[in-house]
């Protein structure tokens, strides 16, 4: 299997069996390990990044997640290949952007991907779509552990893993959730929201992490800290926290409904409308109106077998992937044109919004 | 008011008080006149207290800006610089450095979480398996043969443990 076979086929985020949860889109969890005695990609020579690659490949290949996987050096793919696989979260920007001996090893449902020398020699991520945080974790002690039996990890047992940067020591571990906040941004709450998660030790980014903006009313919430507490009690914090912004977000919803349903009713319906008839849509504009019609679902304007499709656009509505399905370089105003043309076609066939009384149930 | 200070070097009453931060730990400096002027602090020109707070912030810096990670080169400007550090030994290098980031960065300072079992099983099979050949060596240089013999059974036992580990590393 080679990478553009694997970026043809539909990742764990734009399969639509999956996705189910109304408010987390997706759950992910990564470690930053290091092997003793190499020094950490950023510090270490062309020669000293290819042994390591090296050394990390065959250690994977023997894994029983990864034994049906598919491996890229960063300099054999594509700016585009690239690119996708940020809009798929299975490689971070600073990886595509990195210098030689920067390699990828994802497998063949792309809910595992391993970088390799970014800015530790190993980072291994787990994906869920939904509210897996335990699910994902399962998975990802038990690939680490059998990596473990074949590498020898920089450790310490007072700081535990050893990182590239002192702010992953200890578990090197990031666990996050991809949550679709609508209410909260229209009711202008995130602010609070943001502010209160802050001082609980968890971060919120926008959707492709740091620095990134949040369209598509789309956050993502993750661990602060790494070091003085075990993965378990990171879980099971970040899952509280979780719990209560989801509580948040749905009473937002209520508020919103039961205070000025037309307006909200309004923003879905317009949206749809847009979805429908536009033929020059931006990616934020797209990602923004998409959100509407996924909230739309979750208020049961339509019906529920909808949100794999609108999850699946939310993906496929990026740059890259529009970018990808006519296989040669386009401007972004192309590009534009492209996307509308795409989103109205999925809609032509869209499910009519029904609008209830009171908006709920 | 509290009690007068008295000079650091002499018991007179301070007069001169230098602050400066190295290492992120505050270190002041209380001395008297005639103290301050041996050491050029109060040279009216004002260039010597500059040169003294330069020196001065050298000097105990030097103790750790001048070292380098022995195991990678790494010195505490380059993390400066970086943010990153050099290698896994960085971390026994600059401990001094890095302690007291800990507090305001984590949670806590130490590691409670996973331990990487197997890694460590191995590594400390190594270095007995270190220990025991040099023992072995020493033994039949000095012609215990005895005792040679037990070592070799030792290590013999212990590489046939190592073996039936899965594929290790090295």
């Amino acid at each position: 299997m080679t990478i553009a076979s694997l970026l043809s086929t539909p990742s764990e985020l734009t399969d639509t069996a999956s996705s189910k949860c109304p408010i987390v889109l997706m759950t992910r969890i990564r470690l930053a390990r290091n092997l003793a005695g190499r020094s950490f990609p950023g510090w270490s020579q062309e020669a000293q990044r290819a042994e390591v690659l090296e050394v990390c490949r065959e250690a994977l290949a023997g894994t029983a997640p990864m034994k049906r996987s598919v491996k890229a050096a960063v300099s054999e793919l594509t700016d585009l290949q690239k690119q996708i696989l940020v809009e798929r979260h299975l490689i971070s920007r600073e990886l595509s952007g990195s210098k030689d001996g920067a390699g990828v090893v994802i497998n063949k449902d792309q809910t595992v991907s391993v970088m390799i020398n970014e800015e530790d020699h190993l980072r291994i991520q787990v994906l869920r779509a939904g509210f897996q945080l335990k699910k994902a974790w399962s998975v990802i002690n038990a690939l680490d552990s059998e990596l473990e039996e074949r590498l020898d990890y920089a450790y310490s047992s007072k700081l535990g893993y050893l990182t590239a940067c002192p702010t992953n020591l200890g578990t090197g571990m990031r666990a996050s959730a991809m949550m679709h906040l609508p209410a909260l941004v229209i009711s202008g709450q995130m602010e609070k929201v943001v502010r209160a998660v802050n001082q609980l030790g968890m971060v919120v980014r926008g959707l492709f992490g740091e620095g990134s903006d949040a369209s598509g009313s789309i956050f993502q919430i993750s661990n602060q800290t790494t070091l003085g507490e075990s993965e378990e009690e990171i879980i099971k914090r970040l899952g509280s926290v979780l719990e209560s912004i989801i509580e948040h977000e749905l009473n937002a919803r209520a508020k919103l409904i039961e205070t000025d349903a037309p307006k909200l009713h309004d923003k879905i319906g317009r949206a749809y409308g847009i979805l429908q008839n536009s033929h020059l849509l931006t990616s934020t504009e797209a990602m923004n109106l998409l959100s509407l019609l996924r909230l739309g679902i979750d208020l049961n304007v339509f019906p529920e077998d909808c949100r794999t499709i609108i999850d699946r656009l939310f993906i496929e509505a990026q740059p890259g992937h529009i970018q990808n399905a006519v296989q040669h370089d386009l401007e972004s105003v192309q590009r534009d044109v492209l996307r509308a043309d795409k989103l109205r076609t999925e809609f032509a066939t869209f499910a009519k919004p029904t609008f209830t009384i009171n908006g709920q149930n | 008011m509290a009690s007068p200070l008295k000079c650091d070097l002499c018991s007179n009453q301070a007069t001169v008080h230098l602050t400066q931060i190295v290492n992120n730990k505050v270190h002041k400096v209380d001395l008297c006149e005639s103290c301050a002027q041996a050491k050029g602090v109060t040279d009216p020109s004002g260039f010597s207290l500059a040169d003294l707070l330069l020196k001065a912030s050298l000097n105990p810096d030097n103790t750790s800006a001048g070292v380098r990670c022995e195991q990678c080169g790494f010195t505490q400007n380059d993390f400066k610089k970086h943010g990153r550090f050099g290698c896994p030994h960085c971390y026994e290098t600059f401990s001094s450095l890095v302690e007291p980031m800990l507090d305001n960065m984590h949670k806590g300072t130490a590691h409670t979480g996973k331990v990487p079992q197997k890694s460590l099983e191995r590594k400390t099979l190594h270095d007995r398996l270190g220990e025991l050949e040099s023992s072995l060596d020493d033994a039949v240089k000095t012609e215990r043969f005895e005792d040679a013999a037990r070592f070799r059974d030792e290590i013999q036992q212990l590489k046939q443990a190592f073996e039936q580990q899965p594929k290790s590393a090295r």
